[in-house]
């Protein structure tokens, strides 16, 4: 489900880079960065530790701090930078919780232990909404019952030591939603459960997002997690996007090699193979980033250019073939050329358009 | 009802894979009625009532020489309660471990010494588990020192070097320190310090859980491969199930310390017999999202019961769409549903 056609963009990520400054070095851990979310859209960052999702994410709510400093780029909310300006501390302040909320992945750290969770998210209604004590600790209870706590008038009194990890997840999704917010970041959210309390935090997001027409931003390392909850899924690898698809055109068939990879090497339950395909080598060292592609050197189809020159993100469409786009679609497709939210796909490969041209022949 | 154990040998025969070397008859290690509760706070007057959490109750299994049994349950269901009990580092508090034929749950002393050459863990967290200041050959030697396999951490080099080699780290490794090496690389040592005895057991305890998902194959591979060169038997703790079905012969699935099913691997999959497992597979996301949103899921409502005060009856019947008024009062026996497919549920 994408938003409707003439929507703008909510959230815009433009050129970002982000640089951590460490006694061995510069760590340039996000490395031009883009990508939109439009209203009402599910947009799935997927990556390994250290690929930059994560510090992407915290740029968008101001929450890089020193070391870290963006070096470039920009983050714009509904046409308001969040990144530059003279009033973007006091734009932060107003769309951090109100307009972007955002849920950790470690439900134990991000409440505070001494306060009842009551306590908390009536602090949050208080200063967002300007809502008297009665009034805020009734939406409390309402908050908590919307994320499927039962007994929330109870629960109301608890402390988050006296609740589960599952639990604990749903409070802070109810915290960020307190505010009515457009947009949901969630970093992680259900990597620290179980799996079948991580289904029914994803079951509660994906309803979330029906009920209240929220855009969803949701970081992960697990591609499964994604591929029943968003509608577009953007890779990233050491500090930059590497393809950026629908979910399912993305699943059913990778442009990028490191897509691919990460696919080949993740188990399905559903299908066994005898031999998982592994991604040999290990990502590069971001303060020496090279100056190919950053994937070249574990990559299978890598020639001499990739070594030597950085591919861009670039449109990506399937080729008009034998039997497979018709010439309509092309056409369709090339009046969309500059919305990579719509037509869909970017990727960031030289090789992309030969190893399609291969798989189709093959 | 009789125990597991003894049904392991009757177990339909695994169909060949290249993936999954076929495992022999032979039961290496086998767990009969084990129980382990742990003491915790007092309550009552005075405290007079002494608590106790029961992480394991009554479970018995077998695992053939050459195979690997995945052991699958969340957080809190006493799977790596149960990998350390075989592993005599934790007491049992009622039940049996034999090993090769051997009780070995009383086992102590320099008898227990000897033991443990021949079974060796593999830990979740490569970057806890070993120590920052020992080098890498230090680290791979030291047991071989510990029980006079060599006579000094350099006399076991050359042995340490192939090994290092064999699980596929650098030539140099051998000199350097943990910091110097990536978590898959860590693990890699990990998995070399455990070989270094030619164990001819391993408890994997959540080996790959901590690794990025590309490493993670990378690990996996080389287990399996370890597994056909050396006829190793795993016993492979997680709680993804997806790599568990990978690697695994045959499941063994728990539930707040009980054991619920246990089963070929593909039979768990495709006809599992238990409610929980129903659920369990249903809540593993598949990287496919036209299948992903097309399947039914069976989203269990509420949590884990509380070990220190497990509910009568079935432990899963707080949350089981099947339950009847029975499972609240007697629990469900493991029984042979089918050929080598155990389970614990009244109603299938």
């Amino acid at each position: 489900m994408i938003g409707p056609p003439d929507d703008a963009p909510v959230l815009e990520v433009d050129h970002l880079q982000i640089d951590f400054v460490t006694r061995r070095g510069t760590v340039h851990a996000v490395r031009d960065v883009s990508f939109t979310i439009a209203h009402g859209e599910t947009v799935g960052l997927v990556g390994e530790s250290g690929s930059g999702k994560s510090v992407t994410a915290q740029a968008l709510l101001g929450m890089i701090e020193l070391p870290g400093k963006i070096v470039g780029g920009d983050v714009r909310w509904k046409g308001e930078s969040l990144v530059h300006g003279p009033g973007v501390r006091r734009t932060i302040e107003r769309v951090r919780g109100a307009e972007i909320a955002m849920v950790f992945q470690d439900p134990m750290t991000s409440l505070d232990p001494v306060f009842t969770i009551g306590s908390q998210i009536v602090e949050v209604l208080r200063r967002h909404r300007r809502l008297g004590r009665k009034a805020a600790k009734a939406r409390a209870v309402e908050l908590l019952d919307l994320v499927g706590i039962a007994n929330p008038a109870a629960r109301i009194k608890q402390y988050p030591f006296e609740m589960s990890g599952g639990m604990r997840q749903r409070v802070l999704i109810a915290m960020a939603l307190a505010c009515e917010p457009a947009l949901l970041v969630a970093d992680e959210p259900t990597t620290a459960l179980d799996v079948t309390i991580q289904a029914q935090i994803l079951e509660l997001i994906a309803e979330l997002q029906r009920e209240l027409q929220l855009a969803v931003l949701l970081i992960t390392h697990d591609l499964g997690v994604v591929a029943g909850v968003c509608d577009r899924v953007a890779v990233m690898y050491a500090g930059k996007i590497v393809e950026d698809a629908p979910a399912a055109d993305l699943y059913a068939e990778p442009a990028h090699p490191y897509t691919a990879g990460l696919l080949g090497s993740t188990p399905r339950l559903d299908i066994v193979l005898d031999r998982l395909v592994a991604i040999e080598g290990a990502p590069p060292d971001l303060r020496l980033p090279p100056p190919g592609c950053a994937y070249a050197t574990r990559c299978p189809h890598a020639v001499e250019r990739c070594e030597a020159e950085q591919p861009s993100l670039e449109r990506f469409v399937a080729l008009p073939l034998a039997g497979e786009a018709s010439e309509e679609d092309a056409v369709l497709a090339e009046d969309e050329l500059d919305d990579p939210a719509r037509t869909g796909r970017t990727v960031a490969c030289f090789r992309a358009d030969d190893l399609r041209r291969q798989r189709v022949s093959a | 009802m009789t125990s597991a154990t003894s049904a392991t040998s009757t177990t339909s025969t695994d169909p060949a894979r290249t993936g999954r070397p076929v495992p022999s008859d032979e039961l290496l290690v086998e767990v009969d009625r084990l129980s382990i509760n742990f003491p915790v706070g007092r309550s009552g007057f005075w405290g007079q009532h002494q608590q106790w959490v029961h992480a394991v109750d009554d479970v018995s299994f077998g695992i053939r020489r050459g195979e690997t049994l995945g052991l699958v349950g969340e957080s809190g269901s006493g799977k790596t309660t149960i990998g350390r009990a075989i592993l005599r580092r934790i007491e049992p508090s009622s039940g049996w471990i034999r090993f090769r034929g051997q009780y070995i749950t009383d086992t102590k002393g320099e008898e227990l010494r000897r033991l443990r050459q021949y079974m060796q863990l593999v830990f979740q967290d490569p970057y806890a588990s070993l120590n920052p200041r020992m080098t890498v050959l230090q680290l791979v030697a030291e047991p071989l020192v510990v029980h006079g396999r060599a006579k000094s951490i350099d006399a076991a080099r050359g042995d340490v070097v192939k090994l290092l080699g064999r699980c596929g780290l650098p030539e140099d490794a051998a000199d350097r320190h943990p910091h110097a090496f990536s978590g898959g690389q860590r693990q890699r040592i990990g998995i070399a310090r455990a070989l270094a005895l030619r164990p001819a057991f391993i408890v994997a305890d959540e080996p790959v859980s901590a690794l990025d998902v590309s490493v993670r194959a990378q690990v996996v591979n080389l287990l399996q491969d370890l597994q056909h060169e050396l006829g190793l038997t795993y016993l492979f703790i997680a709680h993804d199930l997806s790599v568990v079905r990978h690697i695994s012969h045959r499941i063994a699935i728990l539930y707040a310390g009980k054991l619920v099913e246990l089963a070929d691997s593909d039979s768990v999959y495709e006809s599992p017999r238990h409610p929980y497992t129903e659920a369990l597979l249903s809540s593993v996301p598949i990287p496919d999202p036209p299948l992903q949103r097309a399947r039914r899921r069976i989203v269990l409502q509420g949590e884990i019961p509380n070990p220190i005060h497990p509910p009568p009856g079935c432990r899963f019947q707080t949350r089981c769409p099947l339950a009847q008024d029975r499972c609240r009062h007697e629990a469900p026996p493991l029984e042979e549903k089918a050929p080598g497919h155990w389970a614990a549920c009244f109603f299938r």
